[in-house]
């Protein structure tokens, strides 16, 4: 079966501001998407409406999992039936550990249908398979040992983001600017993992200012957010055009949005 | 008196008798309701007391009537005249399984704790299995010349040594609770650890604290001679369920010069319950005293485990954790009092209250005159899980010298709902996430314990999450 993730006329607000106005989406499995526009356009909201944060209020719209109501659904639920983001900046957790809170999200994740209290992952089986994907991301043991997020460096918490990914094996993720904050070589390992893990299984919805990401990542599909709106959508020669020459060309061809983000951009620096 | 004891019971006594800790002048006994001279005599004959403990504990009463209720802490609201100070400690008297409320036996069952630790920890049984595994481990530690029994024994067994340090930490007239606590007292541990001897594994005393009646008033002395060191572990997480409204310990520790002493406690009481408890401890010249003290359970509980530091280089440390529900109030905190120069002292506090439950921090940081370059850092964090919950922080700071280096730190903070939807959107639940923040908040003090203990706090922690504890 091939899943579906479905985003119709999506109107998101953060208290009693409107961000995004009526956003179409169709992500199917296994196809990547690129999510570009400049700041203040809506971007990392759409990432969390979709995974259900409180605070951004969804008023219009709908978003479907295989035709089911995501909307209807905690962030937990979103989780276990296979939808994932890694996080601009993940939130720490201290005092617990990365290995523990990890089986704890990999059992619910494979067995949503877990109670309450049921047992977790066999340790043998979870340590095994945490062991072999941390050396694949390159990361040192002692890693899996620290405090989640409590105290990493910038290219910590988005490899660690990068190994949760790997180890829920979503259908739907969503990676928000996974390579800010990084410099080249970790900007390359992290993109090369992101292929790795194999988004063949996965539809990726890819959140980025950069080409990096994209060069082992090609997107079917690019779409570009200017105030709070998909304005165009085209291939990956559009991701490279972005690149290259700006959104000058889209801030042009769309006053009204341009309008928008503006705005947008200024309330958010006044806050 | 030991009069009233019957044939029948008699033979009780005497099956308690195979037991290794108890005492054996300890019959079944019930003293009656209430506190006068009658009662304290009543209970020195049934132990058999010298007479200068019997003295002790007359004097303890009469200051014990004269002293105002402590102003320092919560509201207490008890009748004194309501309370039985001496019960007989053994089974069959008017204590069945069948009386262990319903929730008592739900948290054992469900921090796996067996059978037949439940009834005894319930005080419906004294006997215990594991009395085999102890007395070995006594042998052991009696070649090294450690004295460790409970402090009634010691009262006869080790007079010249118990007597020197006894009452000497805190006096009967220290606090209402402490004189109170000098009357009536009975069981609790005695240690002595030799000159230069190091104890490597904890001394426990988690079969032992609740065989006295659920140690209502224990008494517990604690001497660590020069250069040796103890970590002695006392309570345990299992709720310590007791037909009384009161409990009120006394634990006095003597960290000698260059010796080093953790005490840990982990007590959770039933609901019902005043714990009221004094603990203090002198460190002398480079000693180094620890206090681990974690509190759930009970009405109201008032603790503050203090360290003196009396001569130069002693350390204090002071790790405490207190968790409140509805209907209680954990008034926990710590008292460091320098009272030497080149001393260190440490407090990290820390408190979670959920479902309106209250805590507090009430904290004592003292520099006495001539305690030069002193350092001290008290740091208290406060977790509300939900807005009926309530925590305050009270700190008392005295410094009677200028070259000091003194830090507080504090924090209050409320489950983040950044967190919470970070944990939420890898698919755990609420529940949970919730525990799983909980649980990191007190890990500096469950990495501190004894496997056994860390594990059991856990899962406990996860009970009171759950709300299917009292």
């Amino acid at each position: 079966m091939t899943h579906v993730l479905k985003i119709e006329d999506l109107h998101v607000s953060v208290g009693d501001k409107p961000i995004l106005r009526g956003v179409n989406l169709t992500i199917n499995h296994g196809e990547t998407h690129a999510l570009m526009g400049p700041n203040g356009s809506g971007k990392s909201t759409l990432g969390l409406a979709i995974m259900g944060h409180p605070g951004y209020t969804v008023t219009g719209g709908s978003i479907t999992l295989d035709g089911e109501d995501v909307l209807e659904m905690g962030p937990d639920i979103r989780a276990r039936k296979g939808i994932f983001m890694a996080f601009q900046r993940p939130m720490a957790i201290p005092g617990v550990k990365m290995a523990d809170f990890l089986r704890h999200a990999t059992t619910n994740v494979r067995r949503p249908d877990r109670k309450e209290g049921e047992e977790l992952i066999p340790m043998r089986e979870f340590r095994k398979e945490l062991k072999e994907k941390m050396a694949h991301l390159k990361m040192d043991v002692e890693f899996a040992r620290r405090y989640v997020n409590d105290g990493f460096s910038g290219g910590e918490m988005k490899r660690a983001e990068i190994l949760q990914l790997a180890m829920l094996q979503p259908k739907f993720a969503i990676l928000d600017e996974t390579d800010s904050g990084l410099d080249a070589d970790a900007v390359r390992l992290a993109s090369e993992s992101i292929a790795d893990i194999g988004h063949q299984k996965m539809g990726l919805l890819i959140i980025t200012h950069h080409d990096k990401l994209l060069e082992h990542n090609p997107p079917e599909f690019t779409h570009v957010m200017l105030g709070g709106r998909l304005v165009e959508t085209g291939g990956k020669e559009l991701a490279e055009e972005l690149h290259e020459k700006g959104y000058e060309r889209i801030r042009t061809a769309y006053p009204d949005a341009d309008a928008v983000n503006q705005e947008m951009l200024a309330e958010e620096a006044a806050v | 008196m030991a009069t009233d004891i019957t044939e029948n019971e008699a033979d009780e006594v005497g099956e308690i008798n195979k037991y290794n800790f108890r005492t054996e002048t300890t019959g079944v006994f019930k003293a009656k309701k209430g506190l006068d001279e009658e009662v304290v005599n009543q209970i020195s004959d049934i132990k058999n007391e010298p007479d200068w403990m019997r003295q002790y504990r007359l004097e303890s009463l009469k200051i014990f009537n004269e002293r105002p209720m402590p102003k320092w802490g919560g509201a207490i609201d008890i009748d004194f005249q309501d309370i039985f100070y001496y019960l007989k400690p053994t089974a069959g008297q008017g204590k069945s399984w069948d009386d262990v409320p319903q929730e008592i036996k739900d948290t054992f069952e469900k921090l796996g704790i067996p059978e037949a630790e439940r009834k005894f920890l319930s005080g419906v049984k004294a006997q215990f299995e594991s009395e085999v595994i102890y007395g070995s481990l006594e042998e052991d530690l009696a070649k090294q010349g450690v004295l460790f029994t409970d402090t009634d024994t010691a009262v006869r067994e080790h007079p010249e040594v118990l007597r020197e340090y006894f009452g000497k930490i805190i006096p009967n007239n220290d606090n209402k609770f402490a004189a109170l606590n000098s009357a009536v007292w009975s069981g609790g541990s005695f240690i002595y650890i030799p000159k230069g001897v190091h104890i490597e594994f904890p001394l426990q005393a988690y079969f032992r604290i609740n065989a006295e009646s659920m140690g209502q008033f224990e008494r517990t002395l604690i001497i660590v001679d020069e250069g040796a060191s103890v970590h002695y572990v006392e309570g345990c997480t299992a709720p310590m369920y007791s037909t009384e409204s009161l409990h009120s310990a006394v634990v006095e520790v003597v960290v000698k010069r260059n010796a080093r002493c953790r005490y840990t406690t982990i007590q959770n009481w039933a609901n019902n319950i005043y714990n009221l408890v004094t603990k203090r401890a002198y460190a002398y010249g480079d000693a180094t005293m620890e206090w681990v003290d974690g509190n759930l359970g009970s009405k109201l509980t008032m603790k503050y485990p203090a360290v003196h530091m009396m001569e130069p280089g002693a350390r204090g440390e002071i790790l405490s954790i207190a968790f409140s529900s509805a209907g209680q109030h954990q008034d926990a905190g710590a008292k460091l009092v320098h009272a030497a120069p080149n001393t260190t002292g440490q407090i990290v506090s820390k408190s979670i209250s959920k479902n309106g439950g209250r805590s507090s921090y009430r904290g004592l940081v003292k520099v006495e005159p001539g305690a030069h370059n002193s350092k001290n850092s008290v740091v208290c964090d406060a977790l509300i899980l939900d807005p009926e919950s309530r925590s305050d922080t009270y700190p008392y700071i005295e410094i009677a010298e200028q070259d000091v280096q003194i830090g507080h730190e504090a924090s209050v903070s409320r489950i983040g709902e950044e967190q919470m939807f970070y944990l939420l959107s890898r698919g755990l639940s609420e529940q949970e996430a919730s525990t799983m923040i909980v649980n990191g908040f007190i890990e500096p003090l469950v990495k501190e314990l004894p496997m056994e203990y860390a594990v059991e706090m856990n899962r406990l922690i996860q009970l009171q999450m759950e709300g299917s504890v009292g």
